[in-house]
C-alpha cells in the first residue's frame, strides 16, 4: 500500500527502521493531496512547503535518534484551532485574513511531538453545521460519493483522514461534529471528556460543550494522539486536573464481560433501516466477543436538541460578539462606528452563523432567560443524570452514531430543523460532557459508511479505545477505503 | 412637603494587583497606549480567561474587612454589550453568585455612627478607554485598562444625605487603603462612584423613583453630585411632575446631572454564567487564613482610639481616616504627647500645612518625635502656646528641630516676672482710663491689657504670669 493509506504506528514502525523517510511520507501525502483534493475539496489551507520543512526537520531528528512520537506523521487540523503564524479561518468570511499571534495547547502539544503539519481542514463556519455547506468558502465532498456531503461540522478533517490526503487529523465535537462526519466518512472520531483537552486556542463556538478530538483511520491511532493531547492545562480553567492514562496500553484487552446498554430511545422511528441493521449487527458482534447486552433507557433523550440548541446558540451569541472588524478579520466600510460594526458582521457571517446569534440573543434576553437557558440547564442536568443512572448498570452505552447515511449535497440546506436533526444520536453525550467513538460498522447497499457509537462514563476514553480496538481486530471495516 | 433622600452608591475599586484579572498583563498606570496586552486581554478568537488568584484573595479581604458572608460558592458571568472599549463584547462580571454578600461599615456623620449596609462585593474586569483626540472623525481606543481587576461594591440604600454618602465613600477608601488592595486614587479613576439617588415624602415607607448617577469622580463631587439630583427631583416632584427611571450623567463643569438614557433605551445585558470559568469554592480554611492576615481597620481602630485615648469619636474618626494619620498620631503618642492636644493639633495647623503645600503626611518632614518634643516645651513653659504655631510651621517647612527653631529666632517664652513687669508697668501708664475702668469691675478689659502686653513683648510673655501681674497691678 502507498504510504498515504497506513496509518500513526504503522508508519511511526517504518520510519524507526529507516526503511522510509519523513520527507518520503510528505511527498506521498501531498501527491496523493494533488490527485483527490480538487475532488474532495477537505481543506481550507494546504501547507506544503511549512510540511515539508517540517519533515526535514524530523528526518534529522530521526537520524540523531532524537525522533518523537510523530516525527514525520502528517496531521490536519480543523481549521477552528489555531495555528501561530498560519492561517485559521473557521471558514468564515469574517476571519478570512486571520493569522494567529499564538498556538493553540493541542497543536503545541503534536508541535511537541514533531508532527508535521498538513494542513487546515475546512468546516462548517464557527462549527456550526452537520455538512460542511455552511464553510464560508467551499463544501467538502465525502470521498465514498462526491454528491454526498462527509457530515460535519469537522468534515474536512474527517473527509481528509477517509481520502488518506492526511494520516491523522484534529477535529472539535460541539454537538456530534467529529463523530457524525468520522462516522459519514468511515473512520474513527473520539471526542473526548469534556475537560481531558485543553481548549486554549479552540476557537469558540459553545464553550461548555465543544471540545477538541480526533479523528484516525483506527483505534489504536486515536490512542497515540490521545496521549498527546491530553491533560490539565493551566491556561483552560476548565480542562480538568485528572491523570492521563496510557490509552495504548490497553488496547489488546478482551471484553469479555463488559456491560453494553443499548438504548431504547435510539433504535426508533426515523433511524434509517441499513443503519439500524449495521448497528445491531454490530452489537452482536460484540457479543460474539463476549460482551453482554443490557438494555436499558436514557429516559430525556427526546429534550436533547431542544435544549443543546437553546444552550450553543446562548453561548454562540456571546462568543461571537468580538467580532466586529476592528482588531482583526473582515471589516466592511460604514458612515459611522454602528454600521461599519453592522456591515462587517453582516457581510462576514454566513446565514446559518447569523441564525444561532440571533437565536442564542433571543434565549438570553430578559424575560425570555427563564424559559429557555434555564429550563435547558435543567434538562442538560437531568440528561447529565440519566447517563449516570445507566452506568450504574453498563460500562459502555452503544448507539449509531447518525440516523442516516451521508446525505447528498443540498437535500438538506433549506431546512435546518432537518439539518439539526442529523446530531440527534450525538447532542446528549456533549451535554453530558461525557465521552463518545464513533467507528465503522458496516456499509449501506449503496456502498456509504456506518458509525457505531460508543458513550463511555467520564475520563473513560481508555474503555472506548479498547472496545473499538476489540471490534477492529475482529471485523475489516475499518480497512475499507474509497475509490477516488 | 418635606422630603428624604434615599441614597445607595455603588463603587468601582480598581484592585492594586500587578497583573490583570485573567491574563498576565502589567497593570501599571500610566504606561503607552495598548503597550500592556496579550491575546487574552484583547479578546482575541480561541483564547480563554484565567481567574488572578490575589485578585480573589483581594476581594475576600474586602468583604471581610466589611463584614460580608464570603460565598464558599461563587462564579463568574458574562455582561453582554457592544462598546468599542470592550473587546470581547462581553464582561466577565459576577451576577447571581457574587463573592461577598451581606456586610455592613459604620460611618460617623455629626458625632453619630450609622451602619451603612452593603448588598454585595463582586469581582469583574475593567474595560478600555476611549479616547476622543485629534478632532477627527474617529477615536482612540486603548486596552491597557481592559483586564485590569475590578471590585464592584454595593450599598444598601441606607444613606439619608449627601453628606452621609460622602462620609461612606471616604470610610470605604479608607477600608480599601489599609486593607491595601486599592490606592483609592479617584483621579486616576482606580476608584469610581454611582450614585442611586430618590426622594420620598419624609415618613413615608416606599421608596420613590430613583435615578442612577454615574461619572462621579471626587469626593467634592459626590456631595454636589447628589445635592443637585436631590433638589431637581423635589423640583419635579414639587411641579406636580414624576420622577422617571434613568441613567443621568453627572456634568461636573456645569454643576449639573444630565439624562444619558431612559429605563426603555437601557441595556439588556443578557447576563448568563461564563462558562470559561470553573466555579469559585473557597474553603473556610483560606478564609480563615486571610482573615487572620487583616490589618486592624478603621472601625477597630477608631473605637480603640475612644477608649484607649480617650478623644471624641469625631476626632477618633478623623485620625483614623487614613492610616497615615493613624501611625503618625500613635508615634506622636508613644513619644509622651497627650492625646487630645495631639490630635488638635494634627487637625488644625498640620492637616491647614499639608493641604497649602500640596504634600502626604507621609512625605511630611516634621516628625512625631519633634512634634513631642515642641509639646513638650510648651508644657514646660520654654515657649507660649501662640509662639508654637510659629515654630511648628517653621519644623514643618525645614524639618529643623523645635528647640533649635526657638533659640535661633528667640522665641523662648518670658516667665520672668519682673521682665514681664516692666512692659505691664508700661502699658498701664500708656493707658491710664482703661486702667480705671477695670479698676471699678469693668473685666473685660483684662483681655485688651494681655493683647498690649503681648505685642509688646512679641508674644513671648507667660500668660499666666502676665495675666495674675495685671491682675495684681490692677487692683
Amino acid at each position: 500500500m502507498e504510504l498515504f493509506g497506513l496509518g500513526i504506528a504503522e508508519l511511526r514502525k517504518m520510519l524507526e527502521k529507516r526503511e522510509i523517510s519523513a520527507v518520503d511520507i510528505h511527498n506521498s501525502v501531498f501527491n496523493r493531496i494533488d490527485a483527490v483534493e480538487g475532488r474532495v475539496m477537505a481543506y481550507v489551507t494546504v501547507t506544503r512547503e511549512k510540511a515539508l520543512e517540517m519533515a526535514e526537520q524530523s528526518d534529522k531528528e530521526l537520524s540523531a535518534e532524537t525522533g518523537k512520537t510523530l516525527s514525520g506523521i502528517p496531521v490536519a487540523v480543523k481549521d477552528n484551532i489555531c495555528t501561530k503564524g498560519i492561517l485559521t479561518t473557521c471558514a468564515s468570511k469574517i476571519l478570512s485574513n486571520f493569522i494567529p499571534p499564538y498556538e493553540s495547547t493541542a497543536t503545541s502539544k503534536l508541535l511537541g511531538k514533531g508532527y508535521v503539519l498538513s494542513g487546515k481542514t475546512n468546516m462548517d463556519e464557527f462549527a456550526m453545521g452537520s455538512s460542511t455547506e455552511n464553510s464560508g468558502f467551499h463544501t467538502t465532498r465525502n470521498p465514498w460519493d462526491t454528491d454526498r456531503i462527509p457530515g460535519g461540522s469537522s468534515g474536512g478533517s474527517a473527509a481528509a483522514v477517509a481520502a488518506d490526503e492526511c494520516i491523522a487529523a484534529l477535529g472539535s465535537d460541539t454537538g456530534g461534529s467529529i463523530r457524525q462526519p468520522a462516522s459519514f466518512c468511515g473512520v474513527v472520531g473520539l471526542k473526548p471528556t469534556y475537560g481531558r483537552v485543553s481548549r486554549y486556542g479552540l476557537v469558540a463556538f459553545a464553550s461548555s460543550l465543544d471540545q477538541i478530538g480526533t479523528l484516525t483511520k483506527n483505534a489504536g491511532d486515536a490512542a497515540i494522539l490521545m496521549n498527546i493531547i491530553s491533560g490539565r492545562d493551566p491556561q483552560d480553567s476548565t480542562s480538568a486536573p485528572v491523570d492521563v492514562p496510557d490509552f495504548t496500553a490497553l488496547l489488546g484487552e478482551d471484553v469479555k464481560g463488559l456491560r453494553i446498554g443499548i438504548p431504547k430511545e435510539y433504535f426508533v422511528g426515523g433511524i434509517d433501516p441499513e443503519v439500524e441493521q449495521a448497528v445491531r449487527s454490530a452489537i452482536k458482534q460484540y457479543e460474539a466477543l463476549g460482551a453482554v447486552p443490557v438494555d436499558i433507557s436514557l429516559p430525556h433523550t427526546g429534550y436533547a436538541v431542544a435544549a443543546y440548541y437553546v444552550l450553543a446558540t446562548s453561548e454562540a451569541s456571546s462568543n461571537l460578539a468580538r467580532y466586529d472588524g476592528v482588531k482583526y478579520g473582515l471589516r466592511a466600510e460604514g458612515k459611522d462606528l454602528l454600521e461599519m460594526y453592522m456591515r462587517s458582521r453582516a457581510e462576514g457571517f454566513g446565514p446559518e452563523v447569523k441564525r444561532r446569534i440571533m437565536l442564542g440573543t433571543y434565549t438570553l434576553s430578559s424575560g425570555y432567560y427563564d424559559a429557555y437557558y434555564k429550563k435547558a440547564q435543567q434538562v442538560r442536568t437531568l440528561i447529565k443524570n440519566d447517563f449516570e443512572k445507566a452506568f450504574g448498570t453498563v460500562d459502555l452505552i452503544v448507539t449509531p452514531t447518525a440516523p442516516t447515511p451521508a446525505f447528498k449535497a443540498g437535500e438538506k440546506t433549506d431546512d435546518p430543523l432537518q439539518m439539526y436533526l442529523a446530531d440527534i444520536f450525538t447532542i446528549s453525550v456533549n451535554l453530558a460532557g461525557v465521552p463518545a467513538i464513533s467507528i465503522p460498522c458496516g456499509f449501506t447497499g449503496g456502498n456509504l459508511p456506518v458509525g457505531l457509537q460508543l458513550i463511555g462514563r467520564h475520563f473513560d476514553e481508555g474503555l472506548l479505545l479498547k472496545a473499538s480496538y476489540a471490534f477492529e481486530q475482529s471485523t475489516e471495516w475499518h480497512k475499507r477505503k474509497p475509490n477516488l | 412637603m418635606k422630603y428624604e433622600a434615599v441614597i445607595g452608591l455603588e463603587v468601582h475599586a480598581q484592585m492594586l494587583t500587578d497583573t490583570k484579572i485573567f491574563c498576565g498583563c502589567s497593570t501599571k498606570f500610566g504606561s503607552g497606549p495598548n503597550t500592556q496586552t496579550c491575546q487574552i486581554c484583547i479578546g482575541m478568537p480561541g483564547v480563554l480567561p484565567v481567574l488572578n488568584k490575589k485578585a480573589l484573595e483581594f476581594a475576600i479581604r474586602t468583604g471581610l474587612a466589611t463584614h460580608c458572608t464570603i460565598s464558599s460558592y461563587s462564579r463568574f458571568a458574562r455582561k453582554n454589550y457592544f462598546y468599542p472599549d470592550l473587546p470581547k463584547g462581553y464582561q466577565i462580571s459576577q451576577y447571581e453568585n457574587p463573592i461577598c454578600e451581606h456586610g455592613h461599615i459604620e460611618v460617623v456623620v455629626e458625632g453619630e455612627i450609622r451602619k451603612i449596609g452593603i448588598t454585595r462585593i463582586h469581582m469583574e474586569e475593567d474595560a478600555g478607554k476611549n479616547i476622543h483626540e485629534g478632532g477627527g472623525n474617529y477615536s482612540f481606543v486603548d486596552l491597557n485598562r481592559t483586564g485590569v481587576p475590578l471590585m464592584e461594591i454595593v450599598s444598601e440604600p441606607d444613606m439619608r444625605s449627601p453628606m452621609e454618602a460622602v462620609a461612606y465613600m471616604k470610610k470605604l477608601r479608607a477600608i480599601l487603603r489599609y486593607l491595601g488592595v486599592c490606592d483609592g486614587n479617584m483621579e486616576e479613576g482606580s476608584l469610581r462612584c454611582d450614585a442611586n439617588v430618590s426622594i420620598r415624602p419624609e415618613g413615608r415607607k416606599e421608596f420613590g423613583t430613583r435615578a442612577e448617577i454615574k461619572n462621579i469622580n471626587s469626593f467634592r463631587f459626590v456631595e454636589k453630585a447628589i445635592e443637585y439630583e436631590i433638589k431637581r427631583q423635589r423640583r419635579v416632584l414639587e411641579d406636580g411632575g414624576k420622577v422617571i427611571q434613568e441613567t443621568r450623567l453627572w456634568d461636573s463643569n456645569r454643576g449639573m446631572t444630565e439624562s444619558m438614557r431612559s429605563k426603555e433605551e437601557a441595556h439588556d445585558y443578557r447576563y448568563f454564567p461564563e462558562p470559561d470559568l470553573v466555579p469559585i469554592i473557597v474553603e473556610q480554611s483560606v478564609i480563615d487564613e486571610i482573615r487572620s492576615g487583616l490589618p486592624e481597620l478603621p472601625e477597630a481602630k477608631m473605637k480603640r482610639f475612644v477608649s484607649d485615648f480617650g478623644l471624641p469619636e469625631y476626632d477618633a474618626d478623623f485620625l483614623t481616616s487614613e492610616k497615615a494619620y493613624a501611625e503618625w498620631f500613635e508615634q506622636a503618642i508613644n513619644e509622651g504627647c497627650k492625646p487630645k492636644l495631639a490630635s488638635n493639633w494634627l487637625m488644625g495647623d498640620f492637616m491647614r500645612l499639608l493641604n497649602e503645600a500640596g504634600t502626604s503626611i507621609e512625605e511630611a518632614r516634621v516628625k512625631p518625635a519633634a512634634f513631642a518634643e515642641l509639646l513638650k516645651l510648651i508644657d514646660a513653659g520654654t515657649i507660649s502656646g501662640k509662639i508654637a504655631k510659629t515654630v511648628f510651621e517653621e519644623m514643618f517647612n525645614t524639618g529643623k528641630s523645635p528647640k533649635e527653631i526657638v533659640a535661633e529666632k528667640g522665641l523662648l517664652q518670658i516667665s520672668d516676672e519682673s521682665a514681664i513687669e516692666k512692659a505691664v508697668d508700661e502699658v498701664i501708664s500708656k493707658h491710664p482710663g482703661e486702667a480705671e475702668r477695670f479698676r471699678t469691675g469693668e473685666e473685660k478689659l483684662l483681655g485688651f491689657f494681655v493683647g498690649q502686653v503681648m505685642k509688646a513683648t512679641k508674644g513671648k510673655a507667660n500668660p499666666q504670669v502676665l495675666n495674675d501681674l495685671i491682675r495684681k497691678k490692677l487692683s
